[in-house]
C-alpha cells in the first residue's frame, strides 16, 4: 500500500548532489511530493527532507540506493507520526477584503495565520502548519481572491534524542524505521 | 562579443599568472602544473597503463604525458568507445584500476557506454576528461558537454574540477571510490584552465571518507545463522557471482563449497571463479545456462547467493523463483540485499573475510543423492542440445565445436574476452576455466562492441596469459577500428570471429516469439578477411570442418595477433533456454 513517507538524508556540501539523488527517484519513476534543503544542525553537513507517496518496500530500496552514494551520510525513511512536520505557506490577498465585515480577518485568526506585511493593495499572510491545514485556509481563503500562493516543502525533525553529528563516521545502518 | 572577450582576458590573466608562478619558490613544496599533476598522481597511484585519445581540452594532459611515456604507457584506441572498452578489459584481466582519457564533448561522451557498462559490471576505472576552460562554462562553447550531469547516473561517483589546486584530493578520492567496496567508475572532469595553472603540489593517497564505508562490517551472529541453515539442509544450493572473483575470495569460496559439498553454479559474471571440471561445479544459471542449475533452484532448500546480485537474466520470473528456498546472501553491497529476491539472512561483508567464518561454522558434509540430481539433468542436456553442440552430426560448423577446441588445445588456461549475443552465450556455456579471471564479458549490459577492445586491454592486463577475443559478425563491426590500436600496439591479442551472417541472437527471438519474421538481423558482411589484412593483421578462414583443427593451430601459434574467421551455421539457437518473463524451472531444452 501507498502511504506518505518522509526521508531524511544527511550529505556533504557537494555540487551536484541534488541531483545525484533525484536521479534515484527519476530512474524508477518515483515523483518527489517536496523536497527542501538546508544546512543541518552540524556546520558542513546538509540536510535534504524528500516527501514521496510510495510502498514500503519502494522507499526501503530508495533509501538503500540513497545511502550508497559516497557523499551521503545517513539516510532515514518515516511516516508521519514518527516524526514532527511542518510547511509553510504565503498567501496574497487583495486588503480591501478585510475592509467590510471583517470574514477575511476571522478566518486569519481562526487558522492562527499571521499577518506578514498589510500594504494598500495587498496583505500577506503566513501560515505555518500541517499540508492539511493550508490547504484548508487556502480553500477558505479561495472565494475572496488568492493574488497568489507559494508554499515550502515540508521540514521535519525525527522524535529521537539523536541527531546526526554524533553518527558522523560511524558505519551506515538502521535506514528504514520498522513500520 | 563582451562577455567573450571578458572570458578569454580572465584566461589570458591566470596564464599569465601561471607563468611568473613557475619560477623557482624557496619553499621545499613542488610547483606543478594541473597536467603535471595529473601524471605524477597516476604514477603515484602505481598506474602503467592508461588507454585514450587526445583532443583540444586534454591537450596539456597529453603534452605532460609527452615526458613520461616510458613510466607510463598510453594505447592510443581509434574510438573512446574502444579505450573504455579496453581499459575495461585491462581492469577486469589484472584486477587493477583502469585508467582513461579523452577529451570534452564528443570525445568524454563517447565513453558513456563503457562507463554504463563498468557500473553495472562493477569494474574499477578513473576516467579523466578534459573540459572547456572554468570561464567558459555553461556558454555552449566549442566541445563543451555537461559531463557531470550526463555520467552521473552511470558513475559511482564524479567531480569536476576548475582549480588546479583541487586535482591531488579529486583524484585521490576517485582512485579510493573506484576500487574500494563494490568496485565501480569515477569520472573526475578537469577544465582546461585548471590543466595549465600551476600550483604547489602535494599528494597523499585517500584511505577513508567520513560518508563512505566500502565494506560493511560483518556480524557474526548472521555467519552463525546462515550456518545454521546450511549445516541442516538436505538440498543446499550455492550461486556464485563475480563477487567471488573482486574480493580474490576464489580459494576461501572453493574451501566452502568442499567442506560442505554443495552443488554450485555460477552466473557469467562468476565464471571461471571456479575451474570448470570441478566435481561440485554444476554449471551456468541463467537463461541460457544449463538445465539441472535452472530447473533445480525451484527444489533446493536453502539457496546461498554469494556476491551475485539475481539480475533478472538468471532468476527469469521472480513470482516463482526458489520460492520454496530459505535465501543465504553474502554480499558487499547493502543495497542488493531485498533487492529482487528476499532473504533470509544476509551476510553483510567482504567474501573473503566472511567466507572462512561460515567454512570454520559449517559441518563437513556431502549431498551426493542432491548431487546426482544436476549430473541427470546434465545427461539429459548432454543428449538433446550438448552433444549436437559440440559434436555436430552435420556438415556445417557449430560455435561450440570451436570453442571446445580453443578450450582443449589451451588447457582452459586462456582469457576468453566475448561480444554480445549467441556466441558469448555458446563461448561462456563451452569454454572450459581451470583459472580465475578467464572470463571476461559484458554481462549487466549485453554492450555489442565489448569484445575486441576488451580483449585488447585485457591482454594488456595479463600479457602472460593467452587472450582470445571471440566475436559475432554484428559485435566485431561496432569496434572493427580497434583492429588499428592492437596493430600499432603489437598486442597479441587473437581474434576469433565466429560468422554466422545474422544478429543471431536477435534472430532466434524472432524465430521462437515473432514467427519467423527476420527483421533487419540478415548482415551482407563485408569480407573481414581482407578488412582484416587491411589492418596488417595475419588471417585466415575456415569454412570446412577438416580445416578447423589446423587453423586454430595456426591461430593459437602465431607469435603476433592473428585474426580467425569462421563461418558458422547460420540459423543455430542457444538452448537451453528460459523464455523471457517465464520461471526458471521453465527452462525449455528444445
Amino acid at each position: 500500500m501507498k502511504k506518505d513517507y518522509t526521508i531524511t538524508i544527511y550529505t556533504e556540501n557537494q555540487v551536484g548532489l541534488l541531483n545525484r539523488i533525484t536521479i534515484i527517484f527519476t530512474k524508477r519513476k518515483v515523483n518527489i511530493e517536496s523536497i527542501t534543503v538546508s544546512q543541518s544542525e552540524t556546520e558542513g553537513i546538509h540536510r535534504f527532507t524528500i516527501v514521496i507517496n510510495e510502498t514500503k518496500e519502494a522507499v526501503s530500496k530508495i533509501v538503500k540506493q540513497i545511502e550508497k552514494l559516497v557523499d551521503v551520510l545517513r539516510a532515514y525513511a518515516n511516516q508521519a507520526e514518527e516524526i514532527i512536520q511542518q510547511e509553510m505557506a504565503l498567501f496574497k490577498i487583495p486588503t480591501r477584503v478585510f475592509a467590510h465585515g471583517g470574514k477575511a480577518e476571522k478566518i486569519v485568526r481562526n487558522h492562527n495565520a499571521r499577518v506578514l506585511t498589510m500594504e494598500k493593495e495587498f496583505t500577506v499572510i503566513e501560515k505555518t502548519g500541517y499540508h492539511s491545514e493550508t490547504k484548508q485556509l487556502f480553500d477558505e481563503l479561495e472565494p475572496y481572491g488568492i493574488i497568489e500562493f507559494s508554499q515550502s516543502g515540508r521540514i521535519a525533525v525525527s522524535k529521537t534524542d539523536k541527531g546526526i553529528s554524533g553518527l558522523v563516521g560511524e558505519p551506515k545502518d538502521e535506514m528504514i524505521s520498522e513500520i | 562579443m563582451n562577455v567573450n572577450i571578458k572570458i578569454s582576458e580572465k584566461i589570458m590573466e591566470t596564464l599569465t599568472a601561471s607563468i611568473k608562478k613557475t619560477e623557482p619558490n624557496k619553499s621545499d613544496k613542488e610547483i606543478l602544473s594541473g597536467a603535471d599533476a595529473i601524471i605524477r598522481i597516476l604514477q603515484e597511484e602505481a598506474v602503467d597503463t592508461i588507454f585514450g585519445y587526445p583532443g583540444g581540452a586534454i591537450m596539456p594532459v597529453y603534452d605532460s604525458l609527452y615526458d613520461h611515456n616510458e613510466s607510463i604507457r598510453h594505447i592510443l584506441a581509434r574510438h573512446e568507445q574502444g579505450a573504455i572498452h579496453a581499459a575495461q578489459g585491462y581492469a577486469r584481466a589484472s584486477g587493477k584500476v583502469g585508467v582513461c582519457l579523452a577529451t570534452s564533448g564528443p570525445g568524454a561522451t563517447n565513453l558513456i557506454t563503457g562507463i554504463a557498462d563498468a557500473q553495472i559490471d562493477s569494474t574499477p576505472l578513473v576516467c579523466i576528461t578534459g573540459q572547456v576552460a572554468s570561464g567558459f562554462l555553461g556558454s555552449d562553447a566549442f566541445q563543451e558537454t555537461d559531463m557531470i550531469g550526463i555520467s552521473m547516473p552511470v558513475t559511482k561517483w564524479n567531480f569536476q574540477v576548475t582549480k588546479a589546486e583541487e586535482i591531488p584530493t579529486a583524484l585521490a578520492k576517485a582512485f579510493y571510490v573506484a576500487q574500494t567496496g563494490r568496485p565501480g567508475p569515477v569520472l573526475i572532469d578537469i577544465t582546461k584552465d585548471a590543466q595549465f595553472d600551476v600550483f604547489e603540489f602535494e599528494y597523499e593517497k585517500c584511505t577513508k571518507l567520513r560518508s563512505y564505508f566500502p565494506v560493511p562490517d560483518y556480524e557474526i551472529s548472521k555467519i552463525e545463522e546462515a550456518a545454521d541453515l546450511i549445516n541442516t539442509a538436505e538440498r543446499p544450493f550455492v550461486l556464485f557471482g563475480q563477487g567471488v572473483i573482486l574480493a580474490n575470495a576464489e580459494k576461501e569460496f572453493k574451501q566452502f563449497i568442499e567442506k560442505t559439498g554443495i552443488p554450485s553454479a555460477w552466473t557469467i559474471m562468476g565464471l571461471s571463479a571456479l575451474d570448470t571440471d570441478h566435481p561440485l561445479n554444476v554449471g551456468m544459471l541463467g537463461m541460457h545456462g544449463n538445465y539441472g542449475p535452472n530447473l533445480l533452484t525451484n527444489e533446493c532448500d536453502v539457496l546461498i547467493a554469494i556476491g551475485m546480485r539475481f539480475d533478472d537474466r538468471v532468476t527469469g520470473s521472480l513470482d516463482n523463483y526458489a520460492t520454496q528456498a530459505k535465501v543465504i546472501h553474502l554480499e558487499i553491497d547493502p543495497a542488493e540485499i531485498d533487492k529482487n529476491v528476499p532473504t533470509d539472512v544476509a551476510v553483510l561483508g567482504d567474501a573473503k573475510e566472511t567466507l572462512p567464518e561460515l567454512t570454520k561454522r559449517v559441518k563437513s558434509n556431502s549431498h551426493p543423492d542432491w548431487l546426482q540430481r544436476f549430473r541427470d539433468c546434465d545427461k539429459k542436456e548432454f543428449e538433446k542440445v550438448i552433444e549436437n553442440e559440440l559434436y555436430p552430426s552435420t556438415d556445417i560448423l557449430s560455435m561450440g565445436e570451436v570453442i571446445r577446441l580453443i578450450s582443449e588445445k589451451t588447457n582452459g588456461e586462456a582469457i576468453i574476452v566475448t561480444d554480445v549475443g549467441q556466441h558469448q552465450m555458446i563461448a561462456c556455456r563451452y569454454s572450459r576455466f581451470t583459472k580465475s579471471k578467464g572470463s571476461i564479458t559484458s554481462g549487466g549490459l549485453g554492450t555489442m562492441g565489448f569484445g575486441l577492445p576488451a580483449a585488447l586491454g585485457a591482454k594488456i592486463g595479463a600479457p602472460d596469459r593467452e587472450v582470445i577475443a571471440v566475436l559475432g559478425d554484428g559485435g566485431f563491426q561496432m569496434t572493427i577500428q580497434e583492429l588499428a590500436t592492437i596493430y600499432q600496439t603489437k598486442t597479441k591479442v587473437k581474434i576469433l570471429l565466429l560468422n554466422n551472417e545474422f544478429l543471431g541472437m536477435v534472430r532466434q527471438w524472432q524465430q521462437l516469439f515473432f514467427e519467423k519474421r527476420y527483421s533487419f538481423t540478415k548482415m551482407d558482411n563485408p569480407d573481414f578477411q581482407v578488412v582484416a589484412e587491411g589492418f596488417r593483421i595475419k588471417t585466415n578462414r575456415v569454412i570446412k570442418r577438416e580445416k578447423l583443427d589446423v587453423a586454430l593451430d595456426e591461430f593459437l601459434t602465431a607469435d603476433s595477433s592473428f585474426f580467425l574467421e569462421i563461418m558458422v551455421g547460420k540459423e543455430n539457437n542457444v538452448f537451453p533456454m528460459v523464455p523471457s518473463g517465464k520461471c526458471v524451472s521453465d527452462i525449455r531444452l528444445e
